[in-house]
């Protein structure tokens, strides 16, 4: 195994890119995982509160952007193995269905947050101030947590647009295509982060 | 075995040249350099600060700076030395540079990724700066960002925690390439178990900085949305707990002190065979030992917050963990002690400085085991008992095993010897001055002198006083010992390939190594350590 590695030292072999790939990934499940850490221990503290202020989300936006999410990661997945069966147009097309559908859960995402800042539920609001100290830190998790969430939703559409571009110009293609392949994985583990999320926020009883 | 190498032969350092050929290299030597000489200059410039604190409290009262100034500067000194020197220091200076030539390979799984993480690095260092100049106050909340004071202070906090944010970033991309490299870039025949220890502990640390890293990340985001965005994750007035974040700090932060000694631990045991011309004692306890420590020291982080209010249960867990975490630490020094009896021992400067190693790293492991028992805890708490404790563990640690370092491959690295008696006489002024130094330290702390004030009660007078005349002769220890090392860059004698008569594969390629490192890729067929004609005195 090393042998043949050591041979290829400069070009990425997929093994170690691959590698590389899910070491970043646990870096981000760590990342988060200090998020969910605060609301484990915010929520035992206050699980009346983080129950009121669950009813304040819109869990039929919720349940849509989930279903969102999970059709973007099959089409992602799909477009991996369209790539490996070099049909580049297929591929392609999955690629870009998986970026509108990423937009489209931006949008309802963008909604919903207009939605609570009209009604002054943001951190620092003169309503917010008056609330129970459990709903404020509700409201706090659920900014921080949903936004670091957009926040990788939109550096992976950037890279699902480079991806994009790339089986364009069929530098990706069915020899190589570690760079879907790294994508997509990481496409699954946002997909994955929200499937937390949203029972963790939207479904508190 | 010791071909004389010509400086005109091609190496690394000649294979291209001018300062592009440089900024642009994917050549981990190259890399490896230019963080030694990032970390060379921080590490002065902060040292420089240490000295001038020093010197503030040399005698009661105001002398040369307001309490003010003397606030930013241990925070200056904190944020510098920790994230910018300490955590990533062996790993990416020795790291880069040795760790391929050590398991026979041309360069690090992801070059490019390499050089990335070096600008990433740069940047945060000079966010870093930039916090302390940027016009308002210079931050002062200490390197550990203590809520509520790191959430309320009016200084530039945000900059300075971005500053962490980013080095922790540019931290965690070198752990993950060099985990990748281990994997898959060892030469052909060298299984895990014949690799040098060096490597070993530098595994053992890129797994602590991808799995704890990203915990600090999430935490000082957390602080700065604070500020930001009034979310009062850490504020009680908004449902938040400042205990909360001390435990998130150090669940990262106790880790990193093992990302800070594993790897000094690892140069030492290249160190102690060579000069005992003996292989080392107990390889699999070590290569174990470096696993364990990896593994609890993540269960370790309430022996930080004894005084902060947490539970009885929680305390006698964290102190018994504490206790269970001193053993595998213990084991390997037994080993190195053990290596050198009955070998041929050479006391050449590296060993000097690896033995100085074990002796500081003791005294500061033994005093972190009374830190860790509840009792003394209370009355040592943020006294200067803690300053000494942990300026002997990573000064005394991590800082002599980088001074090791630098005298064991620096013939390697440049291809010519320094001067030895400079370098054994820099040795005696530094460890003079930093007994000096420091050793009075547990003393004041044990009397309760608290740690970062300004001024103290004159009953303290004297100690402080011989404290600080510590810091005037280690700094000067210092100056001979960095003195030696940049003159005898141009002017030392050519170093020959081998001149410790080590057996590890970076002996067996020419000084400097050549820009690929290796002209035939090696097999290796025995254990590290093997050796088959040791010289003897």
């Amino acid at each position: 195994m090393s042998n043949t590695a050591h041979h290829a030292a400069h070009g990425i072999d997929r093994d170690s890119g691959k590698m590389g790939m899910w070491l970043f990934l646990f870096t981000e499940m760590f990342l988060f995982g200090g998020l969910f850490l605060v609301y484990a221990v915010m929520r035992s503290q206050y699980p009346k509160e983080f129950h009121e202020g669950s009813l304040e989300l819109n869990v039929f936006i919720g349940t849509l952007n989930s279903v969102i999410l999970l059709i973007s990661s099959a089409t992602m997945a799909a477009s991996l193995t369209a790539i490996q069966k070099n049909d580049k147009k297929m591929a392609l097309r999955l690629v870009l269905t998986t970026l509108i559908l990423a937009i489209t859960f931006m949008v309802f995402k963008g909604y919903e947050w207009n939605h609570k800042l009209e009604l002054h539920l943001y951190p620092g609001s003169e309503v917010m101030r008056n609330l129970a100290k459990g709903e404020i830190m509700f409201f706090g998790l659920y900014f921080m947590m949903t936004g670091l969430h957009a926040l990788h939703i939109i550096i992976g559409c950037t890279l699902l647009t480079i991806v994009a571009i790339k089986i364009k110009k069929e530098s990706i293609n069915s020899q190589n295509f570690l760079l879907l392949e790294n994508s997509s994985l990481y496409w699954h583990l946002v997909d994955l982060v929200w499937i937390f999320l949203f029972p963790l926020l939207y479904l508190i009883s | 075995m010791d071909n004389v190498t010509t400086p005109s032969q091609e190496n690394y350092l000649n294979h291209k040249t001018g300062l592009w050929s440089w900024l642009t290299t994917t050549d981990h030597k190259r890399i490896g350099l230019m963080y030694l000489y990032a970390i060379v200059i921080f590490f002065l410039s902060a040292a420089v600060l240490g000295l001038m604190m020093k010197v503030e409290k040399m005698v009661p009262g105001q002398t040369i700076m307001t309490a003010q100034t003397y606030n930013a500067m241990f925070t200056l000194h904190g944020i510098i030395m920790i994230f910018i020197v300490v955590v990533p220091g062996l790993s990416a200076v020795f790291g880069n540079f040795f760790l391929p030539i050590l398991i026979g390979a041309k360069d690090v799984k992801f070059p490019k990724l390499n050089l990335l993480s070096f600008y990433v690095y740069i940047a945060g260092a000079i966010l870093g700066l930039f916090s302390q100049f940027a016009g308002g106050h210079s931050p002062d909340t200490g390197w550990t960002f203590y809520v509520p004071y790191s959430t309320t202070a009016s200084s530039n906090v945000v900059l300075a925690l971005t500053a962490a944010f980013v080095l922790g970033f540019s931290s965690i991309l070198t752990g993950l390439n060099f985990i990748v490299t281990i994997h898959k870039m060892r030469a052909p025949g060298m299984t895990w178990f014949r690799m040098p220890l060096f490597p070993w502990s530098l595994y053992a640390t890129a797994w602590i900085q991808v799995l704890a890293t990203p915990v600090i990340g999430i935490t000082l985001l957390m602080v700065i949305a604070e500020r930001v965005l009034h979310i009062g994750f850490f504020d009680p007035a908004l449902g938040g707990d400042p205990v909360l974040y001390q435990h998130l700090f150090w669940i990262y932060s106790h880790p990193a002190v093992y990302v800070m000694i594993l790897p000094a631990m690892g140069i030492v045991s290249e160190i102690f065979p060579t000069f005992s011309q003996k292989p080392i004692f107990g390889y699999g306890a070590i290569v174990v030992s470096s696993l364990a420590i990896a593994l609890v020291g993540y269960f370790v982080w309430g022996h930080h917050m004894f005084t902060s209010g947490i539970s009885y249960w929680s305390r006698w867990f964290f102190s018994f963990l504490t206790f269970i975490v001193a053993v595998p630490s213990a084991i390997k020094v037994f080993n190195w002690v053990s290596t050198m009896y009955g070998g041929s021992v050479d006391m050449k400067p590296p060993l000097l400085y690896a033995i100085s190693f074990i002796f500081l790293f003791m005294i500061g492991g033994f005093t972190g085991l009374t830190l860790g028992s509840l009792a003394p805890n209370i009355q040592l708490h943020d006294t200067d008992f803690v300053v000494a404790h942990f300026h002997y563990i990573i000064f005394g640690g991590m800082g002599f095993a980088f001074f090791a370092a630098m005298h064991y491959w620096y013939p390697k690295i440049y291809g010519v010897m320094y001067s030895d008696r400079w370098a054994y006489i820099g040795w005696g002024v530094l460890f003079t001055g930093f007994n000096i130094l420091y050793f009075p330290m547990f003393i004041l702390g044990i009397q309760g002198m608290p740690r970062r004030y300004f001024d103290y009660l004159p009953e303290f007078k004297t100690t402080q006083m011989i404290s600080s005349i510590g810091a005037v002769i280690l700094f000067t220890g210092l100056i001979i010992m960095i003195s030696n090392l940049i003159y005898h860059r141009r002017r030392g004698a050519i170093a020959p390939q081998n001149p410790w008569h080590g057996v590890t594969l970076e002996w067996m390629i020419p000084s400097p190594p050549p820009h690929e490192n290796f002209d035939e890729v090696p097999t290796i067929t025995e254990e590290p350590y093997t050796f088959h004609n040791p010289v003897t005195k």
